[in-house]
C-alpha cells in the first residue's frame, strides 16, 4: 500500500472512530463506516491539511469511498 | 400573580422520577449527597489551564477517574468520535441526563410514549472553551479550516438535541439560557409543560463547564471571583461570612426526569418529590447587581409560594443561591422578609460552599439537593461559615449538615441581567 494510501486510512480511522480493518478500499464513509455529511466535511479537511492539497467542494461531492480520496489526493499530488 | 385560580386548581401533577449530577464531587447522585453531607468539597487549583497570570486560581472541576468512582472517564459516557462533536457543557449534560434518564426506568415503546417526553436542558454560556479556539483558528487565517462541528458542539440547546437523538425523545425540544438562574428556569418551565400538556415526560436541567481561561478571565474582570484564598481552595467559597471574597467557579450539569404524576403512578415509578411551586421575576434594575433587599428574589419566592398554595411556615429547607459574595445578606433579607415570624423555624444554605457556582447548572443540581433533603431529613452544610457577616434568625446550617423534619424545600437562583428563579418541592 502506497503511503498515501496509508495516511488516509489513518486519517480515517482517527475521524471516524472505527476499527482499521473496516477501512478497505472499497468501504464508503456514509454506507459503510457510520459517517455524516459533517463528518465527510471534516474528514475532507483533515485530507487537506495532512497533504497540503485542496480539495474543492464539486470535487470533494464525489469522493464517497476510502479509494476515491486515495485517486484524488495521489491524482493531485502526482500533477 | 402568576398563575390564576381556575389554571392552579385543574393543573395536572408533576413529580420527579430520576435525578443525575455530576459536580466538582464527582459523578453520580448519591456518591455527591454523600460528600455533600459529610462536609467534603470540590475546590483545588484550575487544572485545565494555567490560571498563574489571572487573579483568581480557584475552581472545581470534575475529577477524572474510573467510571464506578465518581470520577468521569468520558468515553464511558459518549462515543470517542462524537466528543469532538460536543463542547465539554455538552459531555457533562451527557453524563447527568443519562444518569438521570437511566435512574428513572422510564424507556417509551410507542411512537405515541415517544412524542410525549420532552427535553429542556439549559446553559449559562455554553460552548466557551469551543468558541475561543475557533476564533484562534479564523485569526490566523485558517477560516476554512474550522470544523463542520464548531456551531452544534456550542450551541447551548445542543445539551437538548444530543440526549432526544440518544433516546429517541420527539417531544418538545428546548432549552433555557438565563446565566444562574437557568437550572431553575428549565425545571419549572418544562414542568409547566407537563401541568399544561405539551408533555408527560420532560428530561430537564442545566450543564455548564465555563471553567477556562475565557470564562476565569471574564468573571474576574467582573470582579465577581474570590482571589484571597488561591493557596487555600476549599477555605475559598464561604457564603455569608464575613471574609467572602467572591464565588467559585465549578463545572457539572443537574439533570432530572419530570413526570405526570399520574403517568408516574401507572407505570410504578420511584418518585422522589414533587415539584409544587415555581416563581419568576425580573428585578429591572441593574446588569449585574441586584436590587436592594433583594426585592425581585422576594417577589420570585412569594411568586413560588403563591403558585405552591402552601404556608411559608411549613418550608423546612432553603437552598439559597448564596454565591459566597456580597449579595448573599441581600438574599438573607430577602428570606427573612418571606419567612416573618416563621425564620427561626427554617435551616438555610448554600450547597455552593462545596461545589462551588455552577453557572447555568447550578439552579438544577441545587434542586436536586433540595429534594435529597426532604427524601433523607437532613440539611446539607454551608462550609466556611466560621464568622457570619450578620446575624439572622434563620439557622444557615454552618459547618455541619442538620437531621430536621423536611417536607417541603425552597430552592433560589438567581442571574445576571437581573432574572430571578425560586422552586418549591415537596415529598409526595
Amino acid at each position: 500500500m502506497s503511503e498515501i494510501a496509508d495516511k488516509v486510512k489513518k486519517i480515517v480511522v482517527e475521524h471516524l472512530g472505527v476499527e482499521e480493518s473496516k477501512v478497505t478500499p472499497e468501504a464508503s464513509f456514509i454506507d459503510d463506516l457510520g459517517a455524516d455529511s459533517l463528518d465527510t466535511v471534516e474528514l475532507v479537511m483533515a485530507f487537506e491539511e495532512a497533504f497540503s492539497v485542496e480539495i474543492p467542494e464539486d470535487a470533494a461531492e464525489k469522493i464517497a469511498t476510502v479509494k476515491d480520496a486515495i485517486d484524488y489526493i495521489e491524482k493531485q499530488k502526482a500533477a | 400573580m402568576i398563575q390564576s385560580a381556575g389554571v392552579a386548581s385543574e393543573r395536572r401533577r408533576v413529580v420527579v422520577t430520576g435525578m443525575g449530577i455530576v459536580s466538582p464531587l464527582g459523578l453520580g447522585l448519591e456518591h455527591n449527597w454523600s460528600r455533600l453531607v459529610a462536609g467534603e468539597n470540590g475546590f483545588g487549583r484550575i487544572s485545565s489551564f494555567d490560571p498563574s497570570d489571572l487573579p483568581a486560581h480557584v475552581a472545581g472541576e470534575v475529577p477524572a477517574g474510573p467510571t464506578g468512582t465518581g470520577g468521569l472517564t468520558l468515553s464511558d459516557w459518549v462515543p470517542v468520535k462524537d466528543q469532538k462533536k460536543m463542547d465539554r457543557f455538552i459531555h457533562l449534560g451527557m453524563v447527568a441526563a443519562t444518569e438521570a434518564v437511566e435512574d428513572s426506568g422510564w424507556k417509551p415503546q410507542t411512537e405515541e410514549e415517544r412524542c410525549r417526553t420532552g427535553v429542556m436542558i439549559g446553559s449559562g454560556i455554553g460552548g466557551l472553551q469551543t468558541i475561543y479556539d475557533a476564533s484562534i483558528t479564523v485569526h490566523e487565517g485558517r477560516a476554512r479550516r474550522l470544523s463542520p462541528f464548531f456551531i452544534p458542539s456550542a450551541l447551548i440547546n445542543l445539551v437538548s438535541g444530543h440526549v432526544s437523538i440518544k433516546y429517541g425523545f420527539k417531544g418538545p425540544n428546548h432549552s433555557v439560557v438565563t446565566a444562574c438562574a437557568t437550572g431553575v428556569h428549565a425545571i419549572g418551565d418544562a414542568s409547566r409543560l407537563i401541568m399544561l400538556g405539551d408533555a408527560d415526560v420532560m428530561v430537564a436541567g442545566g450543564a455548564e463547564a465555563a471553567v477556562c481561561a475565557l470564562g476565569i478571565a471574564g468573571f474576574s474582570s467582573a470582579r465577581a471571583l474570590s482571589t484571597a484564598f488561591n493557596d487555600t481552595p476549599e477555605k475559598a467559597s464561604r457564603p455569608w461570612d464575613r471574609d467572602r471574597d467572591g464565588f467559585v467557579m465549578g463545572e457539572g450539569a443537574g439533570i432530572v426526569v419530570l413526570e405526570e404524576y399520574e403517568h408516574a403512578k401507572a407505570r410504578g415509578a420511584k418518585i422522589y418529590g414533587e415539584v409544587v411551586g415555581y416563581g419568576m421575576s425580573g428585578d429591572a434594575y441593574h446588569i449585574t447587581a441586584p436590587a436592594e433587599g433583594h426585592e425581585g428574589a422576594y417577589r420570585a419566592m412569594q411568586a413560588a409560594v403563591r403558585s405552591a398554595g402552601i404556608d411559608v411556615a411549613d418550608i423546612g429547607y432553603v437552598n439559597a443561591h448564596g454565591t459566597s459574595t456580597m449579595a448573599d445578606d441581600l438574599e438573607l433579607e430577602a428570606v427573612e422578609r418571606l419567612f416573618g415570624d416563621a425564620a427561626g423555624k427554617v435551616a438555610m444554605s448554600s450547597t455552593k460552599s462545596a461545589i462551588g457556582h455552577l453557572l447555568g447548572a447550578a439552579g438544577a443540581v441545587e434542586a436536586i439537593f433540595s429534594i435529597l433533603a426532604i427524601r433523607d431529613n437532613v440539611a446539607p452544610p454551608t462550609l466556611n461559615l466560621d464568622n457570619p457577616s450578620r446575624d439572622s434568625a434563620i439557622d444557615r446550617v454552618a459547618h455541619e449538615a442538620q437531621r430536621r423534619k423536611i417536607d417541603i424545600a425552597l430552592s433560589n437562583s438567581f442571574g445576571f441581567g437581573g432574572t430571578n428563579a425560586s422552586i418549591i418541592l415537596r415529598r409526595v
